[in-house]
């Protein structure tokens, strides 16, 4: 029985093979081939492929010698002496429209003092009283028990001189547009800034991670040219443009640069692109416009087009702090988001006290203060071109002025020592001073600011104090 | 100054007998409570049911059956929405809820008593109405700890004189002509007290860090240009590391993302994960290339505000020697209220003030001002304020500002024990060690260090957050309760800010209100320290 059934077996597997063995004949050549030499690959990886070696783990003695190789730097480089920000000069006394130094008195075309109002006895009274009912310090941030009462008056007051729904105050002129434009604006939106914006703004831009597009300073085509590949861009992903937001980042009168921005241009060029204006007004608020509403006010465009405005309190109004207007929507989201204002002590109510009096004031003067103020800028600037030697960057209504040396004589060192001499001639003005990482940096200029309450003949001696030593450098 | 310390003693040291110089050792334990289960699943039941209401109630007013409170996007067609509707979700329907618990206007001196301006809302929370009234309420809000926030007395006398003899501001730069004989004044003071080289002081301490983190641990500087004024080639090079606290602040967090490094964040005062990151670091380079890092900087406060805890600074300090990394102490609540003679942590643990390379701190807490401070080495501080942005952009601290602070420091700089300095230190400890032994005994579950001036006890629900601060309102105190963001979700609760200004009657006070308020929110559940009434925690 057994015997069978193998024979069989044997039979079954004998005809198998035979099967095999004539299919062979038939397979074509390269299939056979192709199966020669798989089988020597295979044999091959068996045999003569050296295998891997795997990395063993550091051990405990290799781990310890590398921490104890490990070096650091310094934590700061070494620092040159002679650096002007580590010999500056230390003033006494009131820094209004005149200035003491080493004794002396120089007139102050250096701080940003444009209305005068440091020093003013009505403001200073003001700030008084609010010490005397408040103390120095509000000893707590805006959303616990630090908000006074003074702030949401100066808060209605600037509302209500732009002629906005809300304003909101921070503490801090640096942080006010720095903390702005990341509560807006994150990570995948798109921001459009004008090269020549300040380093509080790049910085504010800087923090958002938002992806930015600069564009030539006050180059108009520029930005249209960004504004129509970004266009391009969209209408390729529709669904996602539909999320991404866009804003335009500007200054009303840039502070690096002295000009005005074209505004009513680029507010058409909003309703056509559909972005958002954020503009920064600190230099000119209290100096452009008749009443010293701003730039808005100079090119008579509605106030409402524009969807925020940041702005200073430290040069026109001669107090501490920034602040922002505009409708309720925008501002209000400010007051939970913005980093500047939810996690930091509120401005000290002195200072809010002399912002309220000083915008009394400048509402008080109505058109007076600003229009004489631009007259005197207009002088000014008549008076600096007809200085030989010195190139004028700046509006000519601008009271932020800059000077440069004209073709390749304009270096730092130069710049300095018509600074020295104008100071021992008595008149203080001040090498504009950038940090090395800004963006795009201007090239080096004196930064001239005029003070309301200077007088014909103070501008007419500044402009010879120039010329002399103009002559004195450049011999 | 013999006639103001009596005069002093007169009006708020009378319990003189109850300030007892700090003498005892710096204390290890912190304790931390577990959270009781029950008030877990009632936190979450909360946030679930609250999230539902939201829902709908967002359902009715997209189908305009309820009207949009709030202001409306009022901008022409085709821009797009200028916030996510999620974002606003948590605002529109749990802050709102409770809103009426923030942002209060006072108007008055925050000192140990406070008046607020009473305030109405008409339409639960969206808009409020001043009613002319103000509430007067004992004040365990502001960060006061040292009472220096007066309106009279000499002080302000002094800040009334430099108004008048320096102005308001400068208005200008540091660099440029901002610098007064006063902020140098206050910078030597200020290196003096600290016990460092020298000091630089800022307008506001949110920007000190934010602005001069990236200037010790920046990145490449790409844009380098021939140029520029400052003459000092910037060694910035890419490579840092920063390990930074998981509770650390807002400013120091931006500070930490400006600056471009590699930030690694360790559980909060966990030295063994400090430890362990420090040498994983270390031995596996930058990420991707595997080359040594620069730099390794440790980001830490003194005291945690939130949590009430202080940093663990002696082991610190051996694993910052051990490890050659270098150490930022942000001492913005424990200047002036930490130490026995007021110098912050680096005075309480008794560790050397040369081991800390970067010390800074702000001015708006014990010292009744605004602005921010860094000290430390001379090489440190002339790099600051070479490159700091600060220096560079900002205005210059305002002179009456400065000389609140200069008459602070002097008073503090004084060793005497008889003299307000010294008085003022002892009282602030003194009122923080018995106001927390109080408050546990009571069985309130309170987190942090036994000597912190800040004292959080836990309410853990969003529901718990606004009936505290609205029962203690009710009855004359003003407190500070905070839940979400600024704490874990299930984790909400109420900050005491204890004050040298507060006299024993009214921390007796406010632990009794706490007592009534604490036993109608069933808050006192502590298992490791049963409650007990308030009569019986006297010790």
């Amino acid at each position: 029985m057994g015997s069978s059934a193998n024979q069989d077996n044997v039979a079954s597997l004998a005809t198998d093979f035979y099967s095999l063995l004539e299919s062979f004949k038939e397979t074509p050549f390269y299939h056979l081939l192709f199966e020669i030499f798989l089988v020597l690959t295979v044999l091959w990886l068996i045999l003569f492929r050296k295998p891997r070696r795997i990395e063993k783990k550091l051990t405990e003695k290799e781990k310890q010698e590398l921490i104890d190789e490990w070096q650091p730097e310094p934590l700061v480089p070494p620092v040159d002496a002679n650096h002007p920000a580590l010999n500056v000069r230390v003033l006494d006394g009131i820094v209004g429209k005149t200035i003491e130094i080493d004794g002396k008195k120089s007139l102050n075309f250096a701080t940003f003092n444009f209305l005068n109002f440091v020093g003013n006895p009505r403001i200073a009274d003001k700030a008084i009283q609010a010490v005397q009912k408040y103390g120095v310090g509000s000893c707590g941030p805006r959303g616990f028990y630090g908000t006074i009462d003074i702030h949401l008056e100066l808060e209605e007051r600037l509302a209500h001189f732009f002629n906005c729904e809300e304003g909101i105050i921070y503490s801090y002129g640096f942080s006010t547009v720095a903390s702005i434009i990341p509560a807006y604006s994150k990570r995948n939106d798109i921001l459009f800034v004008d090269e020549g914006v300040h380093y509080a703004i790049q910085k504010g831009v800087e923090a958002s991670r938002s992806t930015v597009k600069w564009f030539r300073h006050n180059d108009i085509s520029d930005l249209e040219r960004l504004l129509a590949e970004q266009d391009i861009h969209d209408k390729k992903n529709p669904k996602k443009a539909r999320t991404l937001r866009r804003f335009l980042i500007i200054e009303g009168l840039y502070m690096n640069y002295g000009d005005l921005c074209p505004l009513p241009r680029m507010v058409e060029l909003k309703y056509q692109y559909k972005y958002r204006i954020f503009m920064d007004e600190s230099v000119s608020f209290g100096t452009i416009g008749q009443t010293g509403r701003g730039v808005t006010e100079y090119y008579n465009i509605d106030r409402r087009k524009i969807d925020l405005i940041s702005s200073s309190l430290e040069y026109s109004v001669g107090s501490i702090g920034g602040f922002a207007v505009g409708s309720s929507f925008v501002v209000d989201h400010q007051r939970l988001s913005a980093q500047g204002y939810c996690f930091s002590a509120s401005l000290p109510p002195l200072l809010a006290a002399a912002a309220i009096e000083a915008l009394n004031i400048m509402e008080e003067k109505d058109t007076t203060l600003c229009d004489t103020l631009m007259e005197k800028s207009k002088r000014l600037h008549r008076k600096l071109l007809d200085i030989k030697g010195y190139l004028i960057v700046g509006e000519d209504i601008s009271p932020l002025k800059h000077l440069r040396l004209t073709n390749s004589q304009n270096t730092v060192a130069r710049l300095e020592e018509i600074v020295e001499f104008a100071q021992t001639r008595g008149i203080t003005i001040t090498v504009a001073r950038y940090l090395n990482d800004e963006h795009h940096l201007p090239e080096p200029s004196i930064r001239l600011i005029l003070n309301v309450e200077m007088t014909d003949e103070e501008l007419e001696f500044l402009c010879t104090v120039l010329q002399e030593a103009r002559v004195k450098v450049t011999v | 100054m013999a006639k103001t310390s009596a005069h002093q003693k007169n009006k708020s040291y009378s319990n003189a007998v109850y300030a007892t110089p700090v003498s005892e050792h710096p204390s290890l334990d912190e304790v931390y409570e577990v959270t009781p289960f029950s008030e877990a699943f009632w936190t979450y039941l909360n946030y679930v049911i609250l999230n539902i209401f939201g829902w709908f109630r967002d359902l009715l007013r997209n189908a305009r059956i309820e009207n949009r409170k709030g202001s409306a996007e009022n901008n022409p067609p085709g821009f797009v929405p200028l916030y996510q509707s999620y974002e606003s979700f948590y605002t529109r329907n749990v802050y709102q809820r409770i809103a009426d618990c923030f942002n209060r206007p006072i108007g008055s001196v925050p000192g140990a008593t406070l008046d607020l301006l009473e305030r109405v809302t008409d339409d639960y929370n969206w808009s409020f109405r001043f009613t002319g009234g103000k509430v007067k309420t004992i004040n365990l809000a502001s960060y006061n700890y040292l009472g220096f926030a007066n309106n009279s007395g000499p002080i302000a006398e002094n800040v009334i004189n430099s108004i008048k003899t320096s102005g308001l501001t400068a208005a200008s730069t540091t660099q440029e002509f901002g610098t007064l004989t006063q902020h140098r004044k206050l910078e030597s003071l200020l290196a003096e007290y600290l016990g460092t080289e020298d000091a630089i002081a800022f307008g506001m301490g949110f920007a000190t860090n934010a602005l001069n983190i990236p200037t010790l641990v920046g990145k490449k500087n790409d844009s380098f240009q021939s140029l520029a004024i400052n003459k000092t080639k910037l060694l910035y090079l890419k490579g840092c590391l920063i390990l930074s606290d998981e509770l650390n602040h807002a400013s120091l967090v931006l500070g930490a993302r400006l600056s471009g490094a590699v930030i690694k964040v360790y559980k909060h005062n966990d030295m063994n994960h400090l430890e362990r990151l420090l040498r994983e670091s270390i031995i596996s380079g930058q990420p991707r290339t595997h080359r040594m890092w620069k730099k390794i900087l440790i980001i830490v406060e003194g005291v945690y505000s939130m949590e009430g805890s202080l940093c663990k600074l002696p082991e610190l300090i051996e694993l910052k020697k051990k490890y050659r990394a270098y150490l930022y102490l942000d001492e913005a609540h424990s200047i002036g209220a930490m130490g026995l003679r007021g110098r912050g942590v680096v005075d309480y643990w008794k560790c050397d003030v040369n081991d800390v390379d970067i010390l800074m701190g702000t001015f708006t807490k014990s010292f009744a001002a605004a602005g921010g401070y860094i000290a430390g080495k001379k090489d440190l501080i002339d790099h600051i304020r070479v490159t700091s942005h600060s220096a560079a952009y900002a205005t210059s601290m305002s002179p009456p500002v400065v000389e609140q602070i200069v008459s602070v420091l002097n008073l503090l700089l004084d060793n005497d024990e008889e003299h307000e300095g010294r008085q003022r230190i002892n009282q602030l400890a003194w009122n923080a060690r018995y106001f927390r032994q109080r408050l546990t005994k009571m069985g309130f579950i309170v987190y942090g260090h036994p000597h912190s001036p800040v004292v959080p006890a836990l309410l853990y629900s969003p529901s718990k957050i606004a009936a505290f601060n609205r029962e203690m309102l009710k009855r004359g105190v003003a407190v500070v309760t905070v839940g979400f963001p600024a704490t874990p979700l299930v984790l909400g609760r109420v900050r005491f800010c204890l004050s040298a200004s507060h006299t024993k009657e009214m921390l007796d006070e406010v632990l009794k209100h706490a007592e009534e308020v604490g036993d109608l929110l069933n808050m006192r559940k502590s298992k490791l320290n049963p409650k007990r009434p308030f009569h019986e925690t006297e010790s």
